[in-house]
C-alpha cells in the first residue's frame, strides 16, 4: 500500500514537473476547451511510470522527463525515399510547418489546413474530431502521452477528405535542433466514399510525440505508410486513433529502423458492419540501446468486421522489441474475423522480444487467431543457401528479408513497397553483418 | 577430382564416431555410387564434404582438385565446384526460387572472379533448363521449395545443379520419395549433366536409381567405412541378396 501511494506521488511529481514547463497554446474557444480538457486528463491520469502495467516492457521515463535528451542528426548518403512517387509534401521542421519546403497545400478532393492556423478560427469542423477519438482511446487503457499531445500540440494538419485522392499526402518530419521536443497533432476526416493515402517520413525529432485521429466514414478508405527515422538517438511516441464506419477500410504499415526508443500505439474501433482494419509493422534494431514497441488495441463493435495485425521484428546485438496487441470483441460483434501475429527474429542471444497478445471476446460466433514466435535464423536454411554458394552474410540478409516479407506484403502499393525494401536493404548494408 | 583420404568424423556435440576412415577417389567423368544400410554414414559423408555444421573431422582429408575442402566454408566449397543435392531440400518461405538461384549463380561467379550473369541472360538460361526438367514458370516464382511435392523438390535440386554447373556433384538419396516416373525424369536430368570433366557421387539405398544413372563404380559403406568396391553388378547383387551376405563376407 505504502509503495503504491509512493508511486502515485512520484507520478504526480513527474507530471507536475513536466507541466510546469509547458504553456497551453493560444487559440479559439473550441480548441482551448479541448486543450484544457486534455490537460485535466493528463493531471488526472498522470504521465506514465515504469510500474504501470501498460508500460511494463518499455520505460517511459525519457518521454516523461521535462527535457528531451539530445539526438544527433543521422548522416548518410542514402538517396531520398520514394523519389519517383508523385506526392504532396507537407514538411515540418522542429515541429513547425515549413511552407517553403512544402508543396502547395491544395489538392483535388482534399482540404488541408495547418493546426496552427485552424486553431485561431472561431468555428472549425475539427471541433468534432480534435481530441475526441483520443478520449475514446483512453477508455480501456490510459494513454496520458496522447492527452499531453492534445493539450500542447501547436501544429499539425487537419485534413478533410471529400473524394478519392490519388496522390499520397506525405508528412515529413525534419529537425535541426539536437534537442527538438515536438508535439504534432493531425486530424483526418474522411467523408463517405472518399479515399486517401497518408505517408509519414523523416528523421522525426529528438523527442517526437505525434497523435493522428482518423475518422473513416462509411464506404471510405484510409491508407497509411510510415517510415520512422534512422537517427540512432531519436525517440518517438506515436498514437493513431481511428474509428471506422461500415464497409470502410483502414490499412497502416510502419517501418521502424534505429531510434533509441519508439512506442507506436494504434487504437482502432470498428463501429460499422463489414469494416476492415489491417495494421502491420516491420522493425529492425541493432544494439542494446535500441527499444521498439508496438502497442495495438482493436475493438470490434459491429457485425462481420475483419482485423489483421502483422508485426515482425529483427533484433541484433542486444536490441529489444515489444508487442502488446489486444483484440476486444464486444457482445454484438458477431462474425468477427480477427488475426494477430507477432514474430521476432533474434540474430543473437543478447536480443529480446517481449510479447503480450490479448484476446477478450464476448460474442459467441467469431474467428480469432493469434500467434507469437521468437526464433533465430534457421540453420538448415542458412546451410542450404551457403551450400549453393551464397556467402553466410548475404544468406543471412536474404533470410532476414524473407522473415519480414509477410509484413511488407501488407503494403498494397508496389512503388511504396519498393521504397520500403530499399530502405531495409540500406539498413542491412549498414547493420546486417 | 575428389579425393577422400582416411576421413574420420565424429558428432560435434557427442562422443560418437560416424566415419571411421573413408577412402575414396572420384575421377572426372566418372559416376561413383555409395550404397549401404541405414546408419552406415552415407549422408554424414555428404554433409561433411559440403560443409554442414555439427560435425568434427578428427582425422584425414578431402580435396577437390587438390584444394582442401575441409578448411573451407560451405559457400567456398560451392564456389570451388562442389554441389550437394539434398535428400530433404529445405523450404525457405519468403525467398523466391528465381531470386535464390540468381543470387547463388552470381555469388559463385563473383567468388571465382567471373562476370555476373545479367537478369536477361539468367532468365533465358533458366527457362531452357527448367523446361527439360518440366519445371514451369510458376514453380520458379514460388518461394524456394515451399509447397513443392517430393518430386518437384528433387527436380528443383537438379535444376540448381544444372544452373550452377558444378565440377563434382553429390546426390544424397535423390531417389527417396520419388515414384518411377519422377525418378526417370530426375535421372534424365542427371544424365544430361554427365560430361567428361564432371564427377558424381550418388548415394542411395536402392539399386533402382542405378538402373537409370548407370554408375562406373559401386561402393558399399558400412559402419563408417567403405567395405567393398565393385562395378554396377555389385548393386544388383545387393538388390537380390541384401547387405547381409556382403557384410558377413568382409567382416
Amino acid at each position: 500500500m505504502a509503495l503504491a501511494r509512493k508511486i502515485i506521488q512520484v507520478k504526480q511529481d513527474a507530471t507536475d514537473a513536466r507541466l510546469s514547463l509547458l504553456d497551453l497554446p493560444d487559440g479559439a474557444t473550441w480548441i482551448t476547451e479541448a486543450r484544457n480538457a486534455a490537460m485535466s486528463r493528463v493531471k488526472k491520469m498522470s504521465l506514465p511510470h515504469g510500474r504501470d502495467e501498460y508500460w511494463k516492457f518499455t520505460k517511459p521515463d525519457t518521454f516523461v522527463q521535462p527535457e528531451a535528451l539530445k539526438a544527433p542528426l543521422f548522416d548518410n548518403d542514402e538517396g531520398p525515399l520514394w523519389a519517383d512517387v508523385d506526392r504532396l509534401k507537407v514538411v515540418f521542421v522542429d515541429g513547425i510547418f515549413d511552407a517553403e519546403a512544402s508543396d502547395d497545400l491544395s489538392s483535388e478532393g482534399l482540404v488541408i489546413e495547418r493546426l496552427a492556423v485552424a486553431a485561431l478560427k472561431d468555428i472549425h469542423w475539427a471541433k468534432d474530431l480534435y481530441g475526441v477519438l483520443e478520449i475514446r482511446g483512453q477508455d480501456a487503457v490510459q494513454r496520458p502521452l496522447a492527452a499531453l499531445n492534445t493539450a500542447f500540440a501547436t501544429d499539425g494538419i487537419l485534413v478533410h477528405v471529400t473524394g478519392k485522392v490519388s496522390k499520397p499526402l506525405n508528412l515529413i518530419y525534419l529537425y535541426n535542433s539536437e534537442t527538438s521536443d515536438v508535439n504534432l497533432h493531425h486530424c483526418i476526416k474522411i467523408d463517405a466514399g472518399a479515399e486517401v493515402t497518408i505517408l509519414e517520413t523523416g528523421p522525426g525529432a529528438a523527442r517526437l510525440n505525434t497523435v493522428m485521429e482518423v475518422d473513416i466514414a462509411d464506404n471510405s478508405a484510409f491508407h497509411h505508410i510510415r517510415v520512422q527515422g534512422r537517427d540512432h538517438e531519436r525517440r518517438a511516441v506515436t498514437g493513431i486513433f481511428t474509428r471506422l464506419g461500415h464497409e470502410s477500410t483502414f490499412k497502416s504499415f510502419t517501418l521502424t529502423m534505429n531510434g533509441v526508443l519508439t512506442r507506436n500505439e494504434c487504437v482502432i474501433e470498428l463501429t460499422g458492419d463489414n469494416a476492415i482494419a489491417h495494421v502491420a509493422g516491420a522493425c529492425v534494431g541493432d544494439g542494446k540501446d535500441f527499444h521498439q514497441d508496438d502497442t495495438v488495441f482493436i475493438t470490434h463493435d459491429s457485425f462481420n468486421c475483419e482485423s489483421r495485425q502483422v508485426f515482425k521484428k529483427v533484433l541484433r546485438n542486444g536490441a529489444t522489441g515489444v508487442f502488446q496487441g489486444k483484440i476486444l470483441v464486444k457482445k454484438d460483434a458477431q462474425k468477427t474475423d480477427g488475426y494477430q501475429i507477432s514474430q521476432a527474429l533474434l540474430l543473437d542471444d543478447n536480443s529480446q522480444f517481449l510479447a503480450k497478445p490479448e484476446l477478450e471476446i464476448y460474442a459467441d460466433d467469431v474467428a480469432c487467431s493469434h500467434g507469437s514466435t521468437t526464433g533465430a535464423i534457421d540453420e538448415n536454411s542458412l546451410f542450404y543457401l551457403q551450400s549453393r554458394g551464397v556467402p553466410k552474410a548475404e544468406a543471412t540478409d536474404l533470410l532476414v528479408l524473407a522473415f519480414l516479407a509477410e509484413a511488407l506484403q501488407e503494403i498494397e502499393d508496389t512503388m511504396l513497397a519498393e521504397g520500403i525494401l530499399e530502405r531495409l536493404n540500406g539498413w542491412l548494408a549498414r547493420h546486417g553483418h | 577430382m575428389l579425393v577422400i583420404n582416411d576421413l574420420h568424423v565424429k558428432l560435434e556435440e557427442e562422443d560418437k564416431q560416424i566415419l571411421k576412415g573413408v577412402n575414396l577417389t572420384v575421377e572426372p567423368g566418372k559416376v561413383h555410387a555409395i550404397m549401404g544400410p541405414n546408419g552406415s554414414g552415407k549422408s554424414t559423408l555428404s554433409y561433411v564434404l559440403s560443409g554442414k555444421g555439427g560435425y568434427e573431422v578428427t582425422q584425414g582429408s578431402a580435396t577437390l582438385e587438390d584444394a582442401e575442402l575441409l578448411d573451407m566454408d560451405a559457400e567456398e566449397r560451392a564456389a570451388a565446384g562442389l554441389f550437394l543435392a539434398f535428400q530433404y531440400p529445405v523450404e525457405i518461405p519468403g525467398v523466391g526460387n528465381m531470386t535464390f538461384l540468381r543470387t547463388a549463380v552470381n555469388a559463385q561467379r563473383k567468388a571465382r572472379g567471373e562476370v555476373e550473369m545479367s537478369a536477361g541472360e539468367f532468365l533465358k538460361v533458366i527457362r531452357e533448363k527448367a523446361k527439360s526438367l518440366k519445371i514451369d514458370a510458376e514453380m520458379l516464382k514460388r518461394p524456394v521449395n515451399v509447397g513443392f511435392s517430393g518430386g518437384e523438390k528433387k527436380r528443383n535440386e537438379i535444376l540448381q545443379m544444372a544452373m550452377l554447373e558444378p565440377k563434382m556433384c553429390i546426390l544424397d538419396e535423390t531417389d527417396s520419395g520419388l515414384d518411377v516416373d519422377a525418378m526417370k525424369l530426375v535421372a534424365e536430368g542427371v544424365n544430361a549433366l554427365r560430361t567428361e570433366d564432371r564427377g558424381f557421387l550418388v548415394i542411395t539405398h536402392y539399386q533402382r536409381l542405378l538402373d537409370h544413372i548407370i554408375p562406373d563404380f559401386v561402393h558399399i559403406m558400412s559402419d563408417g567405412r567403405i567395405v567393398k568396391t565393385g562395378g554396377p553388378e555389385l548393386a544388383l547383387e545387393i538388390e537380390h541378396n541384401g547387405y547381409g551376405d556382403i557384410l558377413a563376407e568382409v567382416a
